[in-house]
């Protein structure tokens, strides 16, 4: 018995040792990112640098979100950084895992309060968000979520937001759908078991009844269930819809156009912002998608030269095309720095302090972003910003005016 | 000196339990008090106490009762939802949060321990692993029901609908309680690190007393010898689901102090499906099954190496596979067995000679 007591001790020791080894390698990766700031941990101790955390999955299921945002984030503070940071002082930015869970993500919150955070991006996911936004609310910490879509996500007054929320697309999509003709007779497929979807398809059919089309079949699918789309789409045969609205991820999209066209039915296709990035999905037939219309905040083949530039910068360093969650933290980490120049804050100022002189700042800043050109932001934490309405023709992005 | 001798020593083992978890809270409450505890740290005691209660109730099924439950995590989720559902709805009518507490506490014990019952009735009448079947599709089933149910609240009274939201129909002052897989949202945060503490020591003092009550024997005896227990007369059913329903009441306790503890609650797989039972499951293996004090230190001890891992960033979720594994051959492989059990006679011996 005494001996194994002694080999867990020493196992104990083990791993704090590994912790610390990791944190020493963590300091180390910082300044290297942060090329102004010569040691990274060191400087922030004497309040030279604005500690920025980040919190998002990066292992488990929604880990390619929480990854995007991660290197978008990366980007944007390196690239300010090699500007001469924000007000001449540099970023040093710090992302936590929390495995989409609201428990974990509460931890990481601790751990960044732990390590002196002054303002947070994130968290990436709805549910987390909500918790992480309950105790910041507390602290009194700034956070900006670069995609939490869900409404309670900006209900606290330090809170906001980056990207659109659930109702706000549901409701531009069926504005759209309405005052374009687009069709009378729709069909929504939906994921009931997402917050995402099942939100965006409730502020939908609420705007419905105040538009000239009709809601003849809504059929939901779970996360269990998201490959096999042929039962709804032969209800949405069946109620003769002539457009199929799909508020939900490309990755199932193209298996539901894959399988419309296998079964000769062929409606018009109306998505949301998840639908940014079904053209580069492997083994997809471009062709299906042809006419398939989505609201996006970001379609990284724009013309633009801003988002161009952001698109080759992404590319080069991480070796794949950003996708919708890296053009929202990209953009939040520069909304952080004109709110942060705006207040005229230092990084000698407290969290709490730092998060009272955002919170009207954000209210006068402009962005002019990748995701929006003369990004503002309202006093409920929501941005106003118009969706970009893109239509796929010959395989390619192209955006509506 | 006669007095001391007169504790049994399995009285002696359950006080150094409790002196465990007292001094524990003492030491960690006055680190808080004096502030010299990380917040990371400090957030994590809540979900911590959750975790022990967790890790101590399946105890009793796994290793007291010897039978195999899959889907604590169902059990959790219940007491979870069900106390977080009153906690919401009588958030202005119960301003006084210790009270409202209490009564969440009950009704989510109440409510696990009910389904607990409800599965034992039929499935503990069986022999084999029946019920690691039926408990694992519990907890799956659970978890999805919570998903589909909308539960909406206004002047008229309470409406529910399994479809979406706006099926339920409400006036414009209604608001939506549970919103399906969004879940409840602004939970009141009642759950304390002193009432998690003494909802460790009542659950110790409840499995503890059974375990060395008349019933506890019975409940051993059928794990050792179903026929030798039946043959002397012990209602093989009854204690089973005694044991059982104890500790599915539990779990929903461990659940109302996760509940209360976060502004948002969602049925996940991550924190109420398959996974999370298997984790609770892997706490009691390593802890040493039947064995209630090993349980509440692996719990801690597992809880806590995810987060202190934290700086190896991408790697933390890799090195915590790996010591679980090491930590598993360590405790269960022969070899290793064989190996610590001739070191530990070589110690004896040495001390033997030195004295």
């Amino acid at each position: 018995m005494k001996f194994k007591k002694a080999v867990s001790i020493a196992l104990m020791a083990a791993m704090t040792m590994t912790l610390f080894a990791g944190c020493g390698a963590d300091g180390g990766q910082k300044s290297a990112d942060g090329t102004g700031s010569a040691n990274g941990t060191e400087s922030a101790a004497s309040g030279d640098a604005f500690r920025i955390g980040g919190i998002g999955p990066v292992t488990g299921e929604a880990a390619v979100y929480g990854v995007a945002v991660k290197n978008g984030a990366e980007l944007a503070v390196k690239e300010i950084n090699e500007a001469g940071g924000i007000g001449g002082k540099q970023i040093e930015f710090n992302f936590q895992d929390d495995e989409h869970d609201a428990e974990k993500a509460v931890n990481a919150y601790n751990t960044l309060k732990d390590w002196g955070t002054q303002a947070i991006l994130g968290t990436v996911t709805s549910g987390p968000c909500v918790a992480v936004g309950q105790v910041s609310n507390e602290d009194n910490i700034f956070l900006l979520t670069p995609s939490g879509t869900a409404v309670d996500c900006v209900k606290y007054p330090n809170a906001f937001r980056v990207c659109f929320s659930d109702p706000m697309q549901g409701l531009e999509s069926a504005k759209y759908i309405g005052e374009n003709n687009l069709a009378e007779k729709v069909a929504v497929i939906y994921d009931s078991s997402d917050v995402y979807s099942s939100g965006i398809y409730e502020a939908f059919a609420k705007e419905a009844e105040n538009q000239n089309f009709e809601i003849v079949a809504a059929e939901a699918f779970t996360a269990e269930s998201n490959k096999d789309f042929s039962v709804q789409l032969q209800k949405a045969k069946d109620a003769e819809a002539d457009l199929v609205f799909l508020p939900f991820y490309y990755s199932q999209a193209s298996l539901v156009l894959k399988q419309a066209a296998g079964m000769s039915y062929s409606p018009a296709f109306f998505g949301c912002d998840g639908m940014d990035g079904i053209l580069a999905v492997k083994g997809f037939d471009a062709a299906l998608a042809d006419n398939l219309i989505f609201l996006s905040p970001f379609t990284p083949t724009s013309e633009d030269e801003a988002i161009q530039k952001f698109v080759t910068d992404y590319k080069e360093a991480y070796g794949e095309t950003p996708n919708q969650f890296a053009a929202d933290a990209y953009d939040g980490i520069y909304a952080m720095k004109a709110a942060m120049e705006k207040a005229g804050v230092t990084p000698d100022m407290s969290a709490s302090d730092i998060c009272e002189a955002l919170k009207p700042a954000m209210l006068e800043v402009t962005i002019d972003g990748v995701t929006a050109k003369s990004l503002t932001w309202e006093e409920s934490g929501e941005p106003s910003k118009e969706p970009m309405v893109v239509k796929i023709a010959n395989g390619d992005y192209a955006v509506v005016e | 000196m006669r007095n001391m001798k007169k504790i049994s020593k399995t009285t002696k083992s359950n006080l150094i339990t409790y002196g465990m978890v007292i001094a524990l809270f003492l030491i960690m409450q006055t680190l808080v008090l004096t502030g010299n505890v990380s917040s990371l740290l400090q957030g994590l005691l809540i979900p911590l106490c959750a975790y022990i209660i967790l890790a101590v109730s399946l105890n009793l099924t796994v290793g007291i009762l010897g039978e195999l439950s899959l889907g604590h995590a169902g059990f959790m989720c219940v007491g979870a939802f069900t106390s977080a559902f009153f906690s919401k709805c009588t958030a202005e009518a119960i301003p006084v949060a210790g009270v409202r507490y209490l009564i969440a506490l009950l009704i989510g014990a109440a409510m696990a321990g009910l389904c607990g019952i409800l599965i034992g009735i039929p499935v503990l009448r069986l022999k084999g692993d029946y019920l690691a079947i039926v408990t694992l599709a519990f907890g799956e089933i659970i978890k999805n029901v919570v998903n589909i149910l909308f539960v909406g609240r206004d002047a008229n009274g309470f409406h529910f609908s399994t479809k979406d939201s706006l099926s339920l129909g409400l006036e414009a002052d209604g608001e939506v309680i549970i919103n399906g897989p969004q879940g409840i949202t602004g939970t009141p945060k009642d759950s304390t690190f002193l009432i998690g503490a003494i909802l460790i020591l009542v659950t110790l003092f409840i499995v503890l007393n059974l375990i060395h009550s008349r019933s506890g024997r019975a409940i051993m005896a059928i794990r050792d010898n179903r026929i030798a227990a039946e043959s002397v007369g012990i209602n093989i059913t009854k204690y089973k689901l005694m044991a059982f329903s104890v500790s599915a009441a539990l779990a929903g306790v461990a659940g109302v102090i996760y509940a209360h503890n976060l502004a948002t609650l969602m049925a996940q797989p991550k924190n109420f499906g398959y996974n999370m039972s298997i984790m609770i499951l892997v706490f009691v293996v390593l802890g040493g099954i039947g064995n209630i004090r090993g349980s509440v230190i692996s719990a801690i001890v597992l809880t806590l190496l995810p987060e202190l891992l934290r700086g190896l960033s991408d790697y933390r979720m890799l090195i915590y596979a790996v010591v679980l594994i090491v930590m598993m051959l360590f405790n269960w492989s022969p070899k290793a067995i064989e190996w610590r059990e001739k070191r530990s006679v070589k110690l004896k011996r040495r001390k033997r000679k030195e004295a």
